[in-house]
């Protein structure tokens, strides 16, 4: 049978620094009806790129330069604007990866579903007012008669993620397009979001290509995965058997399971805290509290991860140990002593001693600033060190987080992701604290410079006997790194102890949902766990309580 | 260095707005040097054609309207670039404290900023320059003052983005004063949509000095200024005669100089390439 859709010698050219540079560099992509493709890979590699060129469109600033896209027997490349228009949105569908960004936060959500299939003129409006309510029901939609009248910002981030896939549905196309779109959600969400996507791809016989870097969320998925860096194909083959048989030292990499920690003694260290947090509450209008009665001990050289879903509070809790948020009841212990609440009547030298590593590097350096002042700064501001051995001491500095001197004259905009965040650590460093708090500093990276950034502190660990409060929602960092974990939930602690006793089961209720809900590198991982909710008749609505 | 191989890459723009402006500072400069004639001389009979005495005939007085223009860009231009400068030291410095403070400082410097907004602008010079009288020192004063509430509320809103940043936040958890997050971490990031402001700005404050010289409460004569000039000669137009024109032209011609200029800045330091 003809293929839905026969890409051939695709090359794709971006605009950067004044030059067509190749992008991609000649991918052939074939995609049968009913299939689904899996296109993974990390930032960069061209997965997104090569994804919308299916239906012969490319990002602003670039172009397709030569290659053929057959889509049912059409040429899609070089095709009259008018051809394209009537087969986008209609025959051809995209979800993009932030729901929240791609709805017009002006009009109902069914609204927006109607406007496709009536513009292309498939069905009138009235029909698409029903038809929406019944492909809301099929994506497990809340009350599906009535969500759709709400406005996006009424509706909970899975659930717009949802209403995007059911808009994608609309006008009942081939093909769609997934970019990336379960990778700004939590765990729980995610399953929400996957098993919807699976299902209804199988209930109309859709042909999709779902773009992720995450390879055990692909495998839930996917009939066929494509593996591709810098442009080019790495490895293509059937889902299953990529999983279970790797054939390039590259998938295999992307395949790995993230290196374990070597267990640390515990014991020794339980009298050395280095951070105590007692009976904090804490609130941003007085009528709420974020943080109610929690109650940490961290001890020095040893890290400590907090385990949460979006809205857990956190992050809150960092703000409120370093001061940037004053508590409302109880205190934070620093080496024996009680912190002053607010940031302002804190003295320098407990300043200097509790540094912050953010989740985003992009905002977290300023982009006006070359590599030199932002490290250097810290060390002029606590130590008075300027000039010459400034100088010195950076490309000290630089040297241990693995970057090379080249790096000091560099605006942070010269630097890739990874980079950033190595630069953001080194700017901790720069003040030699004693405890620093992580705020999701791998949550914005690939997996494999993820792994890279988590080594990189671990070895710092080690020779610094530095402590770390890591904050983050992706539990398969948190086997990596942590020795201890607090679970929260709703601003409270749920359970906390030493990663063996969280890890081993058996778990607190709320743990058991979050570490069953990573995907596993198992194609059947994702049914299994259905149908052994369904069982059991726990279905994840614990976290709307 | 740079800016060398920057003014090589200029777009043609930006080139004819350097070029007007750099036309406009060498006759301010170079005035004395120019001209025939003194500022205030009287040459000729009033309102003659251009010929080869007079470049561009004369004025109601019989004055060298050539002199009196090449006068008029010193006295106008210095005091519209004293006066933004002003409003923008003045006016950036208060937004960006309020927006670094918030709370209590943010609300009453924002509602004394609307206060003066809410009078309107030329009332508002009008009635302080009759109160304290007129002369450069309080133009410069009241003009500033004006200018500097519309700066105020321009960098108060851009340094709220870019206070909320978190190398703003980390700048603080390093114990940093108020004046290193103004300087080092909110101006450099702040100045694009400054600088273009600026340039718009400067070219309000120079026809508001123009406006107020037709009103009679700028630069007092006998001393030149283009807005002055204006008014002196628009009884001129109703027989035909061109003079007052070439004031009026030689305004848009400058305002018109500095908005290619800036717009050019603005290009670069946005990033966009295209």
């Amino acid at each position: 049978m003809e293929p839905l859709l026969k890409m051939r010698q695709i090359k794709i050219e971006g605009m950067t620094d004044e030059k067509w540079n190749p992008i991609i560099k000649g991918i052939d992509l074939t995609l049968a009806r009913g299939e689904v493709l899996g296109l993974i890979g990390e930032s960069g590699a061209g997965k997104s790129t090569l994804g919308i060129a299916s239906m012969a469109y490319t990002r602003q600033g670039c172009r397709i330069s030569s290659g053929s896209i057959i889509f049912d027997g059409e040429e899609l490349f070089g095709a009259d604007r008018n051809i394209l228009r009537k087969i986008r949105g209609n025959r051809i569908a995209y979800v993009a990866q932030s729901a929240a960004a791609s709805f017009n936060p002006a009009y109902r959500l069914i609204q927006q579903y109607s406007e496709a299939p009536v513009i292309h003129g498939v069905m009138s409006a009235d029909k698409a007012t029903r038809e929406a309510k019944d492909i809301y029901k099929r994506l497990l939609l809340p009350d599906p008669d009535n969500i759709g009248y709400r406005y996006p910002h009424q509706v909970s981030g899975g659930q717009l993620q949802r209403a995007m896939v059911a808009m994608a549905m609309a006008c009942r196309p081939d093909l769609i397009v997934f970019d990336e779109p379960t990778t700004a959600l939590d765990v729980t969400t995610q399953i929400e979001v996957l098993a919807a996507i699976k299902q209804i791809v199988k209930q109309f016989n859709t042909a999709a290509i779902y773009i992720t870097h995450d390879l055990a969320v692909v495998a839930q998925i996917a009939d066929r995965i494509m593996v591709l860096r810098h442009g080019k194909l790495v490895e293509e083959n059937n889902a299953r058997k990529m999983i279970a048989d790797p054939k390039e030292d590259y998938t295999r990499r992307l395949l790995s399971v993230r290196t374990m920690k070597e267990g640390k003694d515990l014991l020794k260290s339980e009298k050395d805290i280095i951070l105590e947090v007692n009976n904090v509450t804490a609130s941003y209008t007085r009528k709420t509290n974020v943080l109610e009665d929690i109650d940490l001990k961290i001890r020095r050289g040893r890290t400590m991860a907090l385990v949460g879903e979006s809205g857990s509070g956190k992050s809150t809790l960092a703000r409120v140990i370093t001061g940037l948020l004053p508590l409302s009841k109880g205190q934070v212990v620093y080496n024996g002593k009680e912190l002053p609440p607010k940031l302002k009547s804190r003295n320098k030298e407990t300043l200097r001693q509790i540094q912050m590593i953010y989740q985003m590097p992009d905002t977290a350096l300023n982009p006006k600033q070359k590599v030199s002042k932002i490290i250097g700064r810290p060390m002029e501001y606590y130590f008075g060190i300027k000039g010459k051995e400034q100088e010195k001491k950076v490309i000290e500095l630089l040297e241990k987080i693995e970057l090379s001197e080249k790096y000091y004259g560099r605006y942070p905009d010269e630097l890739s992701g990874g980079e950033k965040q190595r630069i953001c650590i080194a700017k901790a460093l720069a003040a030699k604290p004693e405890l620093i708090i992580c705020d999701e500093v791998t949550s914005a990276l690939d997996q494999l410079v993820a792994e890279e950034i988590l080594k990189l502190l671990q070895d710092l660990q080690n020779e610094t006997n530095i402590s770390y409060l890591f904050i983050t929602h992706d539990l398969a960092t948190v086997k990596a790194i942590s020795d201890e974990i607090v679970v929260m939930l709703h601003g409270r602690i749920v359970e906390q102890g030493t990663r063996q006793e969280i890890l081993t089961p058996p778990h607190h209720e709320y743990t058991e949902l979050l570490l069953s809900s990573v995907p596993e590198m198992d194609p059947d991982w994702l049914d299994r766990l259905l149908d052994d909710r369904k069982a059991k008749g726990k279905i994840s609505t614990m976290i709307d309580a | 260095m740079r800016f060398v191989k920057l003014l090589r890459q200029s777009p043609w723009s930006a080139r004819i707005g350097i070029c007007i402006v750099l036309i406009n500072v060498f006759a301010a400069v170079f005035a004395p040097v120019i001209c025939r004639y003194g500022e205030t001389e009287l040459v000729n009979d009033v309102w003659m054609s251009p010929s080869d005495d007079n470049l561009l005939g004369t004025d109601h007085m019989g004055r060298d309207m050539f002199t009196r223009l090449v006068y008029g860009a010193r006295n106008t231009i210095a005091i519209a670039m004293v006066t933004t400068f002003l409003a923008f030291f003045v006016g950036s410095m208060m937004g960006f404290f309020a927006a670094i403070l918030g709370g209590w400082t943010d609300l009453i410097l924002s509602r004394l900023i609307d206060i003066l907004m809410a009078f309107p602008t030329l009332i508002f010079a009008l009635v302080v320059l009759s109160v304290v009288g007129t002369g450069t020192g309080p133009l410069i004063a009241v003009i500033s003052l004006i200018a500097a509430t519309r700066v105020y509320r321009l960098s108060r809103a851009v340094a709220m983005d870019i206070e909320v940043m978190e190398f703003v936040e980390g700048a603080r958890l390093r114990g940093e004063k108020i004046w290193w997050l103004m300087w080092h971490e909110i101006l450099p990031n702040a100045l694009p949509p400054l600088v273009a402001e600026f340039g718009l700005r400067f070219c309000f404050v120079f026809l508001f000095i123009a406006s107020l010289s037709f009103l009679g409460l700028g630069i007092q004569p006998p001393i030149a200024d283009w807005g002055g000039m204006v008014r002196e000669n628009s009884g001129a137009i109703t027989f035909g005669i061109m003079t007052p024109l070439f004031p009026a032209a030689a305004i848009a011609f400058l305002t018109i100089g500095v908005n290619l200029i800036v717009d050019w800045f603005l290009h670069i330091s946005s990033g966009l390439k295209d």
